[in-house]
């Protein structure tokens, strides 16, 4: 826990095995070691490939529709009545979340591998729908795996997957959540990895997933950043994101890990409260362990078995987190917190009245906590909260909480 | 790898001297209940197996097919855990002292109870090795010593996507014996290939001299007698854990994987 003397080189992590530290690596079985080598090969070879870049850099402009806007929010700024609050508005994006930038770029990795069929987990179905959506538009055969219970909470999202082509298959096995759809996502994959290429939505997963993911959603740090120095005429002095597994986090913060005076809190969902143990908040009440290719954080019990997490938020209730949020709070560069349940839901509510824009409950932990922190700092300073996707698809679960029928 | 030999060893080099093939049977520890795995295990020997996987439980078996996915879950509801898989063992060992037996299991149980605590564990109970799905060679070095300096025996899968720089790496750090994974997916799946086990157990022949055991897929007496006709032995595991799962008691679970293995065993000498 003890904080650097030298200044680290953020940029040469993970390792060539694929470690932040202690944590990440690749644990699999044996079967998917030869399709990670081919895939670490690739990326390594097509990240510094100029030509690879202008397609993904196009892609984004003219599909996603990026840069998106970096908004003063003035009445939500006025609601918490310290800092200003800037909102990184991903829910613009294609899509409706960050997960595009992701898939955009593992679609062009899944193209120049000539795979035709891809698969992905999901949770809260955003990237399912991202990935059935970059499937659609090159022509790939496309099955997503969704845990029962989150095909239950997320219907309008399963049913633009169908409506995009793809084959939305409900995981009944263990808590039938994302852990579990990624449980089975892994089985297809070693059954099919001749012709398959796994779109993981997430920074978590064996090496090279965490920094290939990672290194797709940087653009959204990249953007702030620039437009930080634009619009205010500085770096910014806290960021704000929702930590789940932790890809549109990772994306916000890495392009600042360097730049000391940036704060960084990621958001946990604290569920019924962190203290109650019923949540979805490894970082501030796990331990590490490993799971789902890599070592991290993780909620589990006394004999190594992973336990249920619970949390209002489906695309938050995961029992891990990407590695290299374990080493950044290990290193104690990055501070993570929870927001509970009742507090992302006020945090909705709040963000939809004050600015007329609906969040995902997802993001609307990162609302939660920005709220708080703000209230906290001068007017003269400035927090970059990350919108990470939009709420449509959660009304219907703020309706059930409310008691009302959509 | 340490000189002295352990069950593991003997074992392999009994069945080689007769000129028989090893018959490797897979149970989950505390499936069918904690109170009757060892009376299964002692059933898995009086019928005919030359080695018992004794698998560890775990909340998320990403190797496993349906079939043993259900065996886990099952033996998670009795309350199964690592150290109980290791009090089984010791309770085994009570009236077994020749038996191999190894533990196959996930990461993160071993984690969970700390590497070394792991292996004093398996010695202090009368186990021979481990084999752990998701530890490639990459991330099982400390483990690995561990068990060594015990003179206890680390299992490796090899599959049919293993590169010869890898089977030359992975040979290089296991012991005991190797497990070639017969096709690509998980346990319990139907594609068995012969042709390609015939060529791969050859590629990975001119790599060691370990006995070289072949499972996934094999289903009877037939299969197993096929898939270890170029190698030294079978493993069986799905078919003997939906036995257990369609068995109504411990005495019906007896019965019919006793039955089962008593098949294998006939073909796999005949």
């Amino acid at each position: 826990m003890s904080k650097p003397t030298s200044p680290i080189d953020y940029g040469a992590y993970p390792d060539a095995r694929g470690h932040f530290g202690e944590f990440g690596g690749r644990f699999v079985s044996e079967t998917l070691i030869s399709a990670l080598d081919e895939l670490q090969e690739m990326y390594q070879r097509l990240k510094n490939d100029p030509e690879f870049q202008a397609a993904f850099d196009y892609d984004l402009a003219h599909y996603v529709g990026r840069p998106s806007p970096l908004y003063l929010a003035e009445r939500l700024t006025a609601e918490a009545g310290g800092a200003k609050i800037w909102l990184k508005r991903e829910d613009l994006n294609h899509t409706g979340a960050h997960k595009v930038n992701n898939t955009v770029g593992q679609a062009l990795l899944a193209k120049h591998s000539g795979k035709r069929r891809v698969i992905a987990e999901t949770g809260a179905g955003q990237h399912g729908v991202a990935t059935a959506t970059v499937a659609a538009r090159l022509g790939l055969k496309c099955a997503v795996y969704m845990g029962a219970e989150d095909v239950k909470r997320q219907s309008p999202n399963v049913y633009r997957m169908k409506l995009l082509g793809a084959e939305v298959i409900p995981v009944e096995s263990g808590s039938k959540t994302l852990k579990d759809a990624m449980n089975e996502a892994m089985r297809d994959w070693v059954t099919n990895v001749d012709d398959t290429f796994y779109i993981i939505g997430t920074v978590a997963g064996p090496h090279p997933y965490p920094q290939l993911v990672r290194d797709f959603n940087s653009v959204i740090g990249r953007e702030a950043r620039r437009q930080s120095l634009e619009q205010f005429g500085q770096l910014p002095d806290a960021l704000v994101a929702c930590v789940g597994g932790g890809s549109n986090a990772i994306g916000l913060f890495h392009p600042f890990l360097s730049d000391e005076s940036v704060k960084m809190y990621g958001v946990e969902a604290g569920g019924d409260g962190v203290e109650t143990g019923r949540h979805a908040a490894p970082l501030n009440d796990g331990v590490p362990g490993i799971l789902h290719g890599n070592r991290t954080y993780l909620m589990e019990d006394d004999d190594g078995q992973i336990i249920e997490t619970h949390s209002v938020s489906a695309g938050l209730d995961y029992p891990g987190v990407g590695p290299e949020h374990a080493w950044l709070r290990d290193i104690g560069r990055v501070e993570y917190v929870a927001a509970n349940d009742d507090e992302a839901l006020n945090a909705f509510r709040t963000l939809t009245r004050a600015e007329g824009i609906i969040p995902a409950l997802e993001s609307s932990h990162a609302v939660a906590y920005g709220l708080k922190l703000a209230a906290t700092m001068r007017p003269d300073q400035n927090i970059v909260v990350n919108l990470s996707g939009r709420g449509d698809k959660d009304i219907f679960t703020v309706a059930a909480i409310d008691g009302i029928e959509v | 790898m340490t000189e002295e030999q352990n069950r593991i060893d003997r074992r392999f080099a009994k069945l080689r001297s007769e000129g028989r093939k090893a018959l490797v049977t897979y149970i989950v520890a505390g499936d069918g209940g904690l109170e009757n795995t060892v009376d299964l295990m002692h059933q898995l020997v009086a019928s005919g197996s030359d080695l018992i996987e004794l698998g560890v439980p775990f909340s998320d078996p990403m190797a496993e097919g349906p079939v043993i996915q259900k065996g886990h879950e099952r033996a998670l509801e009795h309350k199964s855990s690592l150290r109980k898989c290791l009090a089984l063992v010791k309770e085994f060992r009570g009236k077994d002292a020749d038996t191999p037996v190894i533990l196959m299991g996930y990461a993160n149980p071993i984690e969970k109870m700390g590497a070394e605590a792991f292996a004093d564990g398996l010695k202090e109970a009368g186990a021979d090795g481990a084999l752990t799905v998701d530890l490639p060679a990459e991330e099982a070095g400390p483990l690995n010593e561990l068990l060594n300096a015990r003179n206890l025996r680390n299992i490796f899968l090899l599959t049919p996507t293993t590169s010869d720089q890898r089977i030359a790496q992975i040979t290089e750090l296991a012991s005991g014996f190797v497990y070639y994974v017969s096709l690509k997916g998980v346990t319990g799946a139907g594609h068995l290939d012969l042709d390609s086990v015939r060529e791969n157990l050859a590629r990975i022949r001119r790599h060691t001299d370990l006995p070289l055991c072949v499972g996934f897929g094999i289903k009877d007496g037939a299969s197993a007698k096929a898939v270890s006709a170029d190698g030294d032995g079978a493993v069986v595991g799905s078919v003997l854990v939906s036995a257990v799962g369609e068995s109504a008691d411990g005495a019906a679970a007896k019965d019919r994987v006793g039955a089962l293995v008593s098949e294998m065993r006939t073909v796999l000498d005949s």
